[in-house]
C-alpha cells in the first residue's frame, strides 16, 4: 500500500508542466491515485493470506530451541537431508519420465486421427480430477500385496512382485497424475508447429530422429520447460499419495507431517516447509527465465 | 563465379502420376510430363488446381497413386522419401529454423550430410556472398526482412547442390516491389546455376518472367504446356486464354469466306457457322474513323495506367472489349470510337 502512494507522490512533480500547458483535467492526471485505489483490495488480500502467514511461518521456524539454527539443521540433520535428497531425486525422475512419455504421446495424438481419438484425449485428462489418496489407492490396486502385478508375477514366476509401498510405487503414482497436465501443454504447443519447418529439414536430408532433435524439440522447448517445472513443483509438494501408500516413505512432505504431528517439533516442520517452498520457487523461477517468461502462461 | 556453383542439370519425368486423397477426392488426374535438365518449369493455376500436389510428388512429400512413377534422370525415385531424394525446397512461409542463425540455417543440410567443418564454412560463406547475405551471417532469423529471409531459404536449399530446386509460391508473401527484385534475382540465379527448377505460382506475371515453359493447370488436369509466348498467343482453350492476361471475346458468324461480327465483316477463310474468337487488348487499335472492317462502340470506362490508358469499349451488340491505347489519350466515357482488328491476330478457340 505504502509503495503505491510512494509512486503517486514521485509522479506528481513530473505532471506539473503538463498542467501549466493548460490540460489540467485530463483523465490520465489521476491515474497513479486511481491505480493505488484499485490495487488496494488485491494488496490487502495478498498481505492477509500470503505475506503475513509466510512471515509467521519463517518466524516459527526460528522460534524453537535452536533459534535460526533450525534452518541450518534442515541441511545438517542426516534424516532431513536424506529426505530432501530423495524428494529431489524422485521429483527430477518423475519430471524426466513424464516429459518423455507425454511428448511422444502428445505428438502422436496431435498428428494422428483415428476412431475414438477425442474419447482417448478426454480419458487421458481424467487423473487431473483425482485427489492424491485415490492415486495412491490405484497404485496399491496395481502393485500392492493383492495387486494385479503381484498376482500375475506369482502365476508366472512363483514370486510376488510388490512395490506399491515404496519410492517405486510413489514414482508410478506421480508419473500417472503428472502426465495429463504435461500432455495437454505438449499438445497445445504441437498444434502450433509449422509443418513446413519439418519438410524443409527433411528436404535437406535430415532423417526423422534429426528432425525431432533439430526442429520439433526446439520448438516445443518453452512448453516442455514450463510443463516440466510445474510437474517438478507438484511432485516436490505432493502428500496425499505418499500418505496413502505408507507412512514410512521418506519424502519431504511426509517428513514435515511427521515432525509436526508425531514429534511436535513445530520449528523443524516450519523450517522444512520454508525450505521446500524455496526450492520449488527456485525451480519455477529458473524455468521461467529459461523459457522466456512463458511459464505462467502455461500454468 | 566458381565452378562449384554450376549444378548438374538433371531431367525429371512424371509418368502416369495421379493423386487421390484418402477421402476419395482426386487432387491430380494422371499426369505425364518430361522436364528437361536445366529447365525452369512453372506450374501455374488457381488454388486447388493440383500444382502444389504435383510439386510435392516431385519432392517426395506425397507419393503418387499406385502405378505412377517419378524419375530423376534414369533413377526411379518414386519409393524414396524426400530426405533421400536430394532436392532443394523453398516455401512461401520461408520455413527457416528459428532456433538457428542465418549461417547455421544455410549450413544445416551440409551438417546433416556430415561435411567437414572447414568445407562447411567455406561453402556457406560462398553461398551467402552469392546471395548478398554475407553481413547477415550471425543474425537471428527474426532480425531479417521477408526478402532477406527468402534469400536465406534459397541459399539453404542450394548449398547442398540439389538435383532439383522446388519453389512453392516463394514470392507470394512479399510486397509488390520486393517481389519484382527478388524475382529478377531468382531468374539470374537459376540461369547461373543451370539447375532444373520447378516453380509453383498463381501469378501469371511471375510465370511468364521465369518459366522456360509453363504448365497451366485447372482442376487437377494440365490445360496446356508451352513456352510463355505459346501460352499467351496460342492458348489451347478458353480457360488458358482467360487465365493468362486479358482476353477479349468476339462472337461472330462465318459465311462465304467472310466473318461477320456485329455490323462489321472481315475476310475469314473457314467453314460456315458460328465462331467464338479471342483477341488481346494490345491487338486492337483505335482507328481514325468508320471504315470497312472496323468495329464501333462507345467508351464505357477509361483507366489511366501511366504508360497506357486502358479503355473499355461497348459495341452496340455483344460483350464489352478491352483496348490498350497511348497513356496520353484524352478519350472519356461516352466518346464514340472505331477499332481496327488485324484478322491475323484473331484466335479461334475450341
Amino acid at each position: 500500500m505504502s509503495a503505491c502512494t510512494g509512486i503517486a507522490a514521485t509522479r506528481s512533480p513530473a505532471r506539473s508542466p503538463v498542467r501549466s500547458r493548460g490540460r489540467p483535467s485530463s483523465p490520465a492526471g489521476h491515474a497513479p491515485l486511481r491505480l493505488a485505489a484499485l490495487l488496494a483490495p488485491a494488496a490487502a488480500v495478498f498481505a492477509a493470506f500470503f505475506l503475513l502467514p509466510l512471515v509467521r511461518l519463517i518466524a516459527i521456524g526460528a522460534g524453537g530451541a535452536e533459534g535460526w539454527g533450525a534452518y541450518l539443521a534442515t541441511l545438517t540433520d542426516p534424516g532431513h537431508l536424506d529426505s530432501l535428497v530423495s524428494t529431489l531425486a524422485l521429483s527430477a525422475g518423475v519430471t524426466v519420465a513424464t516429459l518423455a512419455i507425454a511428448t511422444v504421446a502428445g505428438l502422436f495424438l496431435v498428428r494422428h486421427r483415428f476412431p475414438g481419438h477425442a474419447l482417448l484425449v478426454a480419458l487421458l485428462t481424467f487423473p487431473l480430477a483425482f485427489p492424491g489418496a485415490v492415486i495412491g489407492f490405484m497404485v496399491i490396486m496395481l502393485a500392492g500385496r493383492q495387486g494385479l502385478i503381484g498376482t500375475v508375477t506369482q502365476a508366472l514366476t512363483g514370486g510376488r512382485l510388490v512395490f506399491a509401498y515404496s519410492m517405486a510405487g510413489l514414482f508410478l503414482g506421480y508419473v500417472y497424475f503428472s502426465i495429463p497436465r504435461v500432455i495437454l501443454t505438449v499438445m497445445a504447443a504441437a498444434e502450433k508447429l509449422d509443418p513446413r519447418l519439418e519438410e524443409a529439414a527433411r528436404s535437406l536430408g535430415a532423417p526423422p530422429w534429426r528432425v525431432a532433435a533439430d526442429v520439433i524439440l526446439p520448438a516445443l522447448k518453452p512448453a516442455l520447460i514450463s510443463a516440466g517445472a510445474l510437474c517438478f513443483a507438484t511432485a516436490m509438494g505432493a502428500f496425499g499419495t505418499a500418505f496413502t501408500l505408507a507412512t514410512r516413505i521418506n519424502v519431504l512432505p511426509m517428513t514435515i507431517y511427521t515432525e509436526f504431528t508425531l514429534q511436535a517439533n513445530i520449528a523443524a516442520a516450519a523450517a522444512l516447509s520454508v525450505l521446500l517452498g524455496l526450492i520449488t520457487w527456485a525451480a519455477l523461477a529458473l524455468a521461467r527465465s529459461a523459457a522466456g517468461g512463458s511459464v505462467a502462461a502455461a500454468g | 563465379m566458381p565452378d562449384s556453383f554450376h549444378l548438374d542439370a538433371v531431367p525429371v519425368r512424371l509418368e502416369g502420376c495421379s493423386k487421390t486423397w484418402p477421402g476419395g477426392a482426386r487432387a491430380l488426374e494422371p499426369l505425364d510430363l518430361a522436364i528437361h535438365g536445366g529447365e525452369t518449369i512453372v506450374f501455374l493455376g488457381p488454388s486447388g488446381c493440383g500444382k502444389t500436389t504435383t510439386l510435392r510428388l516431385i519432392a517426395g512429400l506425397e507419393s503418387p497413386d499406385p502405378g505412377g512413377r517419378v524419375l530423376f534422370g534414369d533413377e526411379d525415385v518414386t519409393a524414396l522419401p524426400i530426405e533421400r531424394r536430394n532436392v532443394g525446397m523453398v516455401f512461401q512461409s520461408y520455413a527457416l529454423f528459428p532456433n538457428m542463425t542465418v549461417a547455421e540455417n544455410v549450413a544445416y543440410g551440409l551438417k546433416v550430410r556430415k561435411v567437414s567443418r572447414g568445407e562447411r564454412a567455406a561453402r556457406v560463406g560462398e553461398m551467402l556472398d552469392l546471395m548478398h547475405l554475407g553481413e547477415f551471417a550471425g543474425r537471428r532469423i527474426d532480425q531479417l526482412s521477408g526478402g532477406q529471409r527468402q534469400r536465406v531459404a534459397l541459399a539453404r536449399a542450394l548449398v547442398v547442390r540439389p538435383r532439383v530446386l522446388l519453389l512453392d509460391e516463394p514470392l507470394t508473401a512479399l510486397d509488390a516491389k520486393l517481389r519484382d527484385s527478388l524475382r529478377l534475382e531468382i531468374d539470374r540465379l537459376l540461369r547461373t546455376l543451370g539447375i532444373t527448377a520447378v516453380y509453383v505460382t498463381h501469378d501469371q506475371g511471375e510465370a511468364m518472367a521465369l518459366g522456360d515453359r509453363i504448365v497451366v493447370m485447372a482442376r487437377g488436369r494440365v490445360a496446356q504446356v508451352g513456352t510463355p509466348r505459346e501460352i499467351y498467343y496460342q492458348p489451347a482453350d478458353g480457360f488458358v486464354a482467360d487465365f493468362i492476361g486479358t482476353m477479349n471475346r468476339l462472337s461472330g458468324r462465318v459465311g462465304g469466306g467472310r466473318l461477320a461480327v456485329g455490323r462489321t465483316s472481315l475476310p475469314w477463310p473457314a467453314p460456315d457457322g458460328p465462331v467464338e474468337l479471342l483477341v488481346r487488348p494490345e491487338d486492337l487499335a483505335l482507328a481514325d474513323g468508320e471504315a470497312d472492317g472496323h468495329l464501333d462502340g462507345r467508351v464505357a470506362a477509361a483507366v489511366f495506367l501511366g504508360d497506357r490508358t486502358r479503355l473499355v469499349v461497348e459495341p452496340p451488340d455483344g460483350p464489352a472489349l478491352t483496348v490498350d491505347t497511348a497513356g496520353r489519350s484524352d478519350l472519356a466515357r461516352g466518346d464514340r470510337v472505331w477499332l481496327r482488328v488485324d484478322p491475323a491476330r484473331l484466335l479461334a478457340v475450341p
